[in-house]
């Protein structure tokens, strides 16, 4: 239990897929105007998130892996296009049963769904997964863990930036330059976790 | 649908997005990589080059096969070109260079999710011809390219004292006199050296500056 708990920090603070990783930058600095807006996407990240990595996970150690499928056979070139493909099908699938099931939830998510097939969060959390050959437990921690480090990295960045509209900056830092400092000065404030040991 | 279009000049789809429309610049995309991999020259350098690689061949099928696709399954199909373009680069960079792939590790298969490659299959591709497209993408791959080169540049050179792991500026732990600003190297300080990129040449094109929410010198309150 204590492995999962300290995996679990680990992911969220340690290894922040936004401000450690700069994974899913486009989408943290385009769609961190408001918090609201901010924590709509960062659920659905976290959602994608929590199916996709451990679905490649079973594929991967299923499939994909060498002598895992037929002996003698090794699939694992294949493992990108094969990600990818399980993320955009994953991604239709809970877009078309959210629509189905639960429609408040399709109507506050659902501008969001399609964008996160390109989000590298969740392409870049199924390869550390797959990098660090995590089994399906941890997989499914980790995937909470690293869903939750972005979503909690751009609601901070949201929250600061509705304050920073405010700010009487030079004509040419205005916006996305502003952003991007920001973004830095929180990096450095999460770099201070990196000395924690568990 | 395409052949309606004018397809720009050789020359324009080429050097365009270079410097007047680079891609993570101006157009702020693909800034994931430009980030990660630049602490030193070597990774930023095969990073850019891959990319470059995989937006001009990218570019150079879709458009092959732009009008045979329907357009409700057209992500799907540049997903895919896009990915087999990547697992052939992964496959050629484990076989040649191994430490830097294992460098790279997993920013090698993120320039599946890169958005400067789907941005300008979906932009530009789907609408030209084959070779504009692998203009445009050798284009933008390249403008991708020199902001990396910049900033792993920056840096390399001050933050270790050295270049491509050649020595420009002996530093005080190897004799020399160079006290290195270890900042420099650290994952931060790509932001503000990124920010501070986009800010100088937000200062030199009026065109590109956003306009305030609020305006602070308003005199009501």
């Amino acid at each position: 239990m204590e492995h999962y708990i300290s995996l679990f920090i680990k992911s969220v603070f340690i290894e922040n897929m936004a401000l450690a990783f700069f994974l899913g930058m486009c989408t943290f600095l385009a769609v961190s105007k408001k918090v609201t807006t901010a924590a709509g996407l960062g659920a659905a990240v976290i959602m994608v998130q929590v199916l996709a990595v451990p679905v490649n996970n079973l594929i991967n150690t299923y499939i994909l892996k060498p002598d895992a499928l037929i002996p003698g056979l090794d699939l694992s070139f294949l493992s990108f296009i094969t990600y990818i493909g399980v993320i955009a099908a994953l991604v239709q699938v809970l877009e078309m049963f959210l629509d189905k099931y639960v429609p408040s939830l399709y109507a506050a998510l659902g501008i969001f769904l399609p964008l996160i097939t390109v989000n590298c969060v969740i392409f870049a959390g199924v390869s550390f997964m797959v990098q660090r050959d995590y089994n399906f437990a941890e997989s499914v921690v980790y995937a909470l863990g690293s869903g939750g480090s972005w979503a909690l990295a751009i609601v901070l960045l949201a929250a600061i930036r509705e304050k920073l509209k405010y700010a009487d900056a030079p004509a040419g830092l205005n916006g996305l330059p502003l952003t991007f400092i920001t973004a830095g000065l929180m990096a450095i404030g999460f770099m201070s976790f990196s000395g924690i040991q568990l | 649908m395409s052949e309606a279009l004018k397809v720009p000049s050789a020359k324009e789809t080429f050097l365009e997005p270079l410097i007047a429309n680079n891609p993570v610049m101006i157009q702020v995309l693909g800034i994931c990589s430009s980030l990660a991999v630049t602490s030193n020259m070597k990774t930023a350098f095969v990073m850019g080059l891959s990319v470059t690689a995989v937006t001009a061949l990218a570019n150079f099928c879709v458009s092959l096969v732009r009008s045979l696709v329907p357009g409700s399954v057209r992500i799907i199909a540049q997903m895919t070109i896009i990915a087999s373009l990547v697992i052939l680069v992964d496959q050629i960079l484990r076989a040649f260079a191994y430490d830097l792939s294992k460098q790279l590790s997993v920013y090698v298969g993120l320039i599946i999710t890169n958005c400067i490659v789907m941005g300008r299959t979906e932009g530009f591709a789907l609408k030209y011809p084959p070779i504009p497209s692998l203009l445009d993408g050798l284009g933008n791959g390249l403008g991708y390219l020199l902001v990396l080169c910049v900033v792993g540049s920056i840096r390399e050179i001050f933050g270790s004292g050295t270049w491509f792991g050649l020595t420009v500026l002996p530093t005080v732990n190897n004799g020399g006199w160079y006290v290195p600003c270890g900042f420099l190297v650290m994952p931060p300080c790509a932001f503000f050296l990124l920010g501070s990129l986009i800010w100088l040449v937000k200062t030199f094109r009026k065109d590109l500056q956003e306009p305030k929410e609020y305006d602070t010198h308003r005199e009501d309150y």
